[in-house]
């Protein structure tokens, strides 16, 4: 059973316990049943687009690395998987702008 | 002087060799970012905002368009309005809109020097001509500088699109793009059980990367639509995504060629000039080159992000941390992204820190938007968590080197935000400057005039490993070629070379590497996050491994014998079944031309993670003029662990490197900003980098514990030296005044200034 | 406006020694001689850092005198004996401060490079036993951003050396 510790939203969220015990071998297979836990926390971690990694704001490290092969990286027995704000190296991860309708009113522009 | 544990056996590895790009550097043929020179290409000029807050209601380039000798003019109606959404460069995430809005301006401008349009012209001169006449009307909005301004309830809001995140909460109408927390255990109860507990508010003052190569890019954008960059660039393949992303056009018609570079240290990772050269050279149907001048780089590329940051913590009467929070502000600049996640994980990182809770905000101010700075994030906020501990140490009455010791970080420490760190040599940091003989020379007494002084701090940058491409070719003569996609800084060619050369069993002189285009080596992440060394290293461990695997297979055929029988021993190819059948490297690839194709092999890579990053710490002894408030650094010494040397010089120059830029930050360099947002120092002069008569030699101990992630045990250390220098500077600054500074720089005007607080006893 | 800045002014001929060569040029009298050296001979080993006279990554030797070049007009090359980076190594081989350059490690992006090599050049030339605090502020007016000074000053020395 490996340790995760959530980000602090979601960790907020969830009555501030720090980390939960999850079974899974791999990242996906934590996540899947992370979400019988937290519903919707599927969602909210994996990027939609590419459904191999956690979304772009967030890594996921596993024993105090990176996961490099995304969902697909395996978790051992007694891993620890920490979801944080991503840092990158030379380069601070900002987060995406949020505002999802801004194309569509600046292609009424023109 | 070198500390090592468990020494492998390398003859390459550790060795000194002359850099292999080094004659072009020094004869002066190398070609820079505005070296390029084209068939029929023509100079491009930017027209900067005058302020820093405005909203644009008209832009009329029918003058420049008719002046003699434009070819082209466009402003932001030329470039596509691209959706918001992530661009993913490699582990660095930007927002496309966001992006585009950044390098030229649609409706708006939200820095000084924010670009609203551009000529293409003859010559450099009549270019700059052009933008006179370029008719450009604003309507004045009122700029939000400081980051009280910009987080103070009805705050004037940059991005009106702009949803902030405050810890999952989502937030309109605010120029705080993000608030994070890490948290572990209860640092209040553990306050209130302290024996000692101490808490400052520490400012800093953006900085800049202040590389002496403005930025420089030429494109050609042909009529099949295939665009070609020339660019001084950290992130080749960046370039390509980002060029490909604001003028939505595939990736693959997008070829980007990097050129030599003239220094980055994070400042050469955005995209500024690129797309505009692009444009610009679609209407003029010629290559078009636009440089940057040095006010501009100043004003309107991204420098390391200024800020706030308060900082408390306990400590039990043994002098243990008991807990320790901070408040991590920084002004982003104008659009979100400053380094708030990695000051978050460097801040306690050289303690064991059992209660430990850090908030952090990412803030949007109306000036350039700030890039990485060597170690992002992280010597703004270990300023803050080693001067504390320097005062702290005063308080409790304990040396800062016992306190580092009784505390230090270690194998199996749980880092503030979370992960736990594998073997990491913090210690062996900290016990080498203990060792040192600067640690044990006596400082020379203060006089009358001359105050000095003794500062120590440590330091923790993690860097990334991520994705790199090797190509070797074997050449008939028993050379090989090496191509690989990371732009080189600082030597990394040759650190790349030797390594694969030590596989080969070559010397380092016989590997002749090259940084490929973007279509001649595969996707290869940015040179950054002290990861080419260490990443794109193993790339080309993997690429020349591959190689003697494949030789192998060819001698087995020359001797006409098993595969199996074949081994690679010493340099040497020998056969198991016959002990007089030995092949040099040499000997072999002189002979490969009846055994099949030519040998080439390509090694790629996603490294995980840097294996625990690099720890470093400094001493540094200083003088102070008391009249003048002149500071003279004495002494400096720098120990870091490097995992293993690749080439011991270019280690100990990143060290010596990254601690003068640190004691530019310390002393000098800052953003002086009028109310209105103009940056009113925006040249050499006047910002003030460290020369040549304002530093000492800076001694090096190269630490080696060697990394458990790389072959060779390499780690990556191009960033930790800037980490520790600030704060040992100004722990050195209080041990000669006897009074504490909290805001960079401590310059002459703010030393006397505290000098006369101590006179007046207030 | 009808004309280009380049057309609207009578371009000056200026005749110069550079790198050992007799050189000529036409120039619009407004171009610094960096501009000339860059665009017009094509000599871009002179780097332009700031053009505002601070870097000296633009320094070139003027009559045995180093000059920012971005200071000085290209018209003022008339009658001067000018060597930049180019000029420095002589055929087929290397200057001391190249070789010691090389050896010691002391560029790191090298931009700056072509600047200190000439500068220090220079202050060899006319003091061929300069010290380290000599050498420091001989070179105070070349920025270095990547080697915290340290190899750079002991390339000088060791060029210094080899030149006795």
């Amino acid at each position: 059973m490996a340790t995760v510790f959530l980000p602090m939203p979601i960790r907020r969220r969830i009555g501030g316990e720090p980390s939960l015990v999850v079974e899974g071998a791999t990242l996906r297979q934590i996540i899947n049943n992370l979400e019988e836990i937290i519903p919707g926390i599927r969602e909210e971690l994996i990027d939609p687009e590419l459904d191999d990694r956690v979304i772009r704001t967030i890594s996921a490290i596993i024993d105090g690395e990176a996961a490099d092969m995304g969902l697909r990286t395996t978790v051992g027995e007694n891993s620890e998987v920490h979801f944080i704000p991503a840092i990158a190296g030379g380069a601070p991860i900002p987060l995406a702008s949020q505002d999802g309708n801004r194309s569509k009113n600046r292609n009424e522009e023109r | 002087m070198t500390t090592t544990e468990k020494p492998q056996e390398f003859k390459v590895v550790g060795t000194r060799p002359i850099r292999h790009d080094g004659i072009d550097k020094v004869l002066g043929r190398a070609v820079y970012g505005s070296d390029v020179r084209l068939a029929g290409m023509i100079y491009g000029a930017v027209l900067r905002s005058p302020y820093a807050h405005a909203k644009i209601t008209k832009i009329d380039t029918s003058k420049a368009e008719a002046m003699p000798g434009v070819f082209a003019v466009m402003s932001g109606k030329d470039m596509p309005l691209v959706a918001s959404g992530a661009l993913d460069l490699g582990e660095t995430v930007d927002d496309t809109a966001f992006t585009s809005d950044r390098v030229m301006a649609h409706d708006k401008v939200v820095f000084k020097g924010h670009p609203v349009a551009a000529v293409a012209a003859i010559d450099q001169n009549t270019g700059l001509e052009a933008l006179k006449l370029i008719e450009v009307e604003y309507e004045v909005l009122k700029p939000v500088i400081s980051l009280e301004d910009a987080m103070a309830p009805g705050a004037v809001v940059i991005h009106e699109g702009l949803i902030g995140d405050d810890l999952g909460e989502k937030v309109n109408n605010t120029n705080i793009a993000v608030h994070n927390r890490s948290e572990f255990g209860d640092p209040e109860a553990a306050f209130a059980k302290s024996a000692t507990v101490l808490e400052r508010t520490f400012i800093i003052s953006r900085a800049h990367q202040g590389y002496i190569e403005p930025h420089a890019s030429t494109a050609f954008w042909a009529p099949d639509g295939k665009i070609t960059v020339w660019t001084t660039t950290q992130a080749p393949f960046g370039v390509r995504k980002t060029v490909s992303a604001l003028l939505e056009q595939p990736l693959s018609d997008i070829k980007v060629i990097p050129t030599e570079i003239g220094g980055g240290f994070g400042g050469k990772i955005p995209v500024y000039l690129e797309p505009v050269a692009a444009v610009l050279s679609k209407k003029a149907g010629r290559p078009v080159k636009i440089t940057m001048d040095r006010r501009a780089v100043f004003e309107a590329s991204g420098p390391g992000p200024g800020g706030t940051i308060k900082v408390k913590m306990g400590v039990d009467d043994k002098g243990k941390i008991t807990a320790a929070t901070a408040d991590i502000r920084y002004g982003a600049g104008a659009y979100p992204g400053a380094s708030i996640n990695p000051a978050t994980a460097g801040i306690f990182a050289c303690y064991e820190v059992p209660n430990v809770r850090i908030d952090s905000y990412d803030v949007v101010i109306n000036m350039s938007k700030t890039a990485a700075y060597r170690a992002p994030g992280t010597p703004q906020a270990t300023f803050a968590s080693e001067t504390l501990v320097g005062e702290l140490c005063e308080i409790i009455g304990m040396s800062p080197m016992d306190f580092h010791l009784l505390n230090v970080s270690r194998e199996g420490t749980r880092r503030p935000d979370g992960p736990v760190f594998p073997r990491i040599g913090n210690e062996a940091c900290l016990e080498a400057i203990q060792g040192s003989e600067h640690f044990k020379s006596t400082l020379e007494p203060s006089t009358e005039s001359k105050l000095r002084g003794r500062g120590m701090a440590s330091g923790y940058w993690n860097g990334i490993g991520n994705k790199s491409s090797v190509t070797i070719n074997v050449n008939e003569d028993g050379l090989v070629s090496l191509i690989e996609g990371n732009p080189d800084i600082g030597g990394t060619r040759t650190t790349i070379a030797m390594q694969a050369a030590e596989i080969l069993g070559l010397p380092a002189e016989d590997v002749h590497p090259a940084v490929g285009d973007t279509d001649s080596i595969g996707y290869s992440d940015l040179t950054a996050g002290s990861r080419t060394t260490y990443a794109t290293g193993t790339a080309a461990i993997e690429a020349a491994k591959m190689v003697i695997d494949e030789m192998k297979k060819r001698v087995a055929m020359i001797w006409e014998t098993e595969y199996g029988n074949i081994e690679h021993v010493d340099g040497l190819f020998v056969s198991k079944v016959a002990p007089d059948h030995k092949f040099t490297f040499k000997e072999a690839a002189g002979k490969l031309g009846q055994t099949g194709g030519p040998v080439a092999m390509t090694g790629t890579v996603n490294v995980r993670g840097s294996g625990g990053g690099s720890f470093g710490t400094h001493l540094v002894d200083v003088e102070v003029d008391r009249d003048t408030g002149k500071v003279e650094i004495l002494r400096y010494t720098a120990a870091q662990d490097a995992g293993k040397a690749v080439h011991p010089s270019y280690v100990e120059g990143q060290f010596q490197g990254g601690a003068v830029q640190g004691i530019g930050w310390a002393l000098n360099e800052e953003y002086y900003t009028s109310d209105d947002g103009v940056m009113v120092n925006s040249t050499f002069l006047d910002y003030r980098m460290p020369t040549s008569l304002d530093v000492p030699m800076i001694e090096t101990i190269i630490v080696e514990v060697a990394n458990t992630n790389h072959p060779f045990g390499v780690r990556g250390i191009g960033e930790t030296s800037i980490v520790p220098p600030a704060p040992a500077v100004a722990n050195a600054l209080a041990n000669a005044i006897g009074v504490r500074l909290y805001q960079t720089p401590m310059n002459p005007g703010r030393i006397l200034e505290a000098l006369a607080t101590k006179k007046t006893g207030k | 406006m009808t004309q280009t800045p380049e057309q609207s002014v009578r371009k000056v001929s200026v005749q110069c020694t550079l790198n050992g060569q007799p050189t000529e040029f036409l120039a619009a009298p407004y171009l610094s001689l960096l501009e000339v050296l860059r665009e017009t001979l094509g000599l871009t080993g002179t780097k332009e850092g700031c053009n505002d006279g601070n870097c000296g990554a633009c320094t070139v030797n003027v009559d045995g005198r180093i000059v920012d070049s971005c200071l000085m007009l290209g018209a003022e090359a008339e009658g001067k004996t000018i060597e930049t980076i180019e000029g420095v190594a002589p055929a087929g081989g290397l200057h001391p401060l190249q070789q010691a350059f090389l050896e010691e490690a002391a560029l790191q992006c090298g931009i700056c490079t072509p600047g200190f090599l000439v500068s220090a050049k220079a202050l060899l030339e006319r003091e061929p036993d300069a010290d380290e605090p000599r050498i420091r502020l001989w070179l105070a007016g070349n920025l270095c951003r990547c080697t915290g000074y340290d190899k750079i000053i002991r390339a000088v020395e060791k060029a210094r050396d080899e030149m006795k």
